[in-house]
């Protein structure tokens, strides 16, 4: 179970904020942050997996403290379990497509490899280099590169927002099916009501600074 | 081609090799800190490693040349502990050239590592590794192009150098006596045929390099 009890001062185009939320999120969950721009969805999934450190409050998955201000520790995210997918995608453009899913292993597993090749239909572009991948060609590779650590915890953060319809359709029914597959608890920043209708098990909404978690039928 | 025009034009090349050797090991650390460093005193240090750039070669030169003289604190240690006096020797030169040419290793790196996005690195950390592998098995190979013009720069100027390396070695042949220097002496004594010589091969060398870093500035990066 992920624990978050946490508070970070935010700089909005309203002024300065205090981002906090205090939640409970059940392993094997698909779980989606809902907000405006600027809301604070991303801070969010930064301090979740290391990459920025909350002003003050806790953060544990299952027994392993991750963050707790006060007895000042604070884990980077190369000690977390996590697999973070960037907005961006964050490809390596010197590494191709196996090259980039093999840099995400701990330890060196071919067999895994061609493993999310095929879940991933990237077998055929193991070869390429990120340059030459569409936008959905990017996002599941980014998305099989994430998964190679085997995490425990997988943050998707905005990953269909730059993709048009029909691709965003078919890589939510990929994300979905790895996700009852390989059963890793998810959190996944999205802006889009149908998209969270159609994936999460719990919304989490932040406005003004605040979260609440909510039940997939309880978001309108 | 004499002895002496040969033994001048090695020594020039060596001297550019090993200077752009340091540099590049003393460079790349230098580069990151001032890349990713959130140090209060960033500043000052890159206004540090960017004076060569601006200071005129004979005043960097004049307080090298100080600071080797056995009076001085640097100087003394290096002559007590290992009997050795940089002023005048190719190792003084080498050690002016590697401080001269900072800026010139130093800035292009840097600007490579910054113009990087931010997410490749943090992706590296998020996938488990460290900021060492994350160095060399990510930011490095997607900055070729500016290791490239750093290296290149670094050599081309290294070259050239007169100032600093007259200030700091004198003429001496065979020692510290490198091209730029010849060029002057030869001048000096209106033997200009072996000036042209010189010229003539620091300007090719020159042009090859310069043509190198803008042939590969108009590829792509992959």
């Amino acid at each position: 179970m992920l624990k978050l009890d946490v508070k970070r001062k935010m700089l909005t185009t309203d002024g300065e904020k205090i981002l906090t939320i205090n939640t409970e999120i059940p392993d094997g969950k698909l779980v989606c942050f809902f907000g405006k721009s600027g809301a604070g969805k991303t801070t969010m999934m930064r301090m979740i997996s290391g990459l920025l450190e909350p002003m003050d409050g806790s953060i544990s998955f299952d027994n392993d403290v991750w963050f707790d201000a006060k007895k000042k520790l604070f884990a980077k995210p190369q000690n977390r379990n996590i697999g973070y997918m960037f907005q961006d995608y964050a490809l390596f453009p010197n590494m191709t497509v196996e090259g980039n899913i093999r840099y995400g292993q701990t330890i060196r597993n071919e067999d895994e490899v061609e493993y999310l090749l095929q879940l991933f239909d990237l077998t055929k572009l193991r070869k390429q280099k990120p340059t030459r991948l569409s936008g959905g060609q990017k996002q599941r590779c980014a998305l099989a590169r994430a998964l190679a650590r085997k995490p425990k915890l997988l943050l998707l953060d905005e990953p269909l927002s730059s993709l048009d319809y029909e691709m965003r359709s078919s890589l939510q029914e990929e994300i979905l099916k790895v996700h009852q597959l390989m059963g890793v608890t998810t959190l996944m920043v999205s802006h889009d009501k149908e998209e969270i209708r159609k994936m999460a098990d719990l919304v989490i909404t932040i406005q003004k600074g605040v979260c609440n978690t909510i039940g997939i039928n309880d978001f309108e | 081609m004499t002895p002496e025009f040969i033994e001048t034009l090695w020594l020039t090349g060596k001297l550019a090799f090993l200077t752009t050797l340091c540099l590049f090991i003393i460079g790349l650390p230098v580069a990151y800190f001032l890349a990713f460093s959130r140090f209060k005193l960033k500043a000052v240090i890159e206004a540090l490693v960017s004076m060569p750039m601006v200071l005129p070669p004979t005043v960097l030169g004049y307080y090298i040349l100080v600071a080797y003289s056995p009076q001085h604190a640097f100087g003394g240690w290096l002559e007590n502990v290992f009997n050795v006096r940089l002023a005048f020797s190719f190792e003084g030169i080498l050690v002016a050239s590697i401080i001269f040419g900072l800026p010139f290793m130093v800035q292009p790196l840097q600007t490579g590592l910054v113009q990087l996005p931010c997410s490749i690195r943090e992706a590296s950390y998020t996938l488990g590794k460290s900021k060492t592998i994350t160095f060399f098995r990510v930011l490095l190979p997607n900055i070729k192009p500016s290791i490239i013009t750093a290296i290149a720069l670094t050599f081309a100027h290294s070259i050239g150098e007169f100032g600093i390396v007259l200030m700091v070695g004198g003429n001496m042949p065979g020692e510290t006596r490198v091209a730029s220097i010849a060029i002057y002496d030869e001048v000096q004594a209106l033997n200009y045929h072996m000036a042209n010589q010189y010229a003539f091969i620091l300007f090719v060398v020159s042009l090859v390099i310069l043509t190198l870093i803008y042939s590969i500035k108009q590829k792509p990066l992959m």
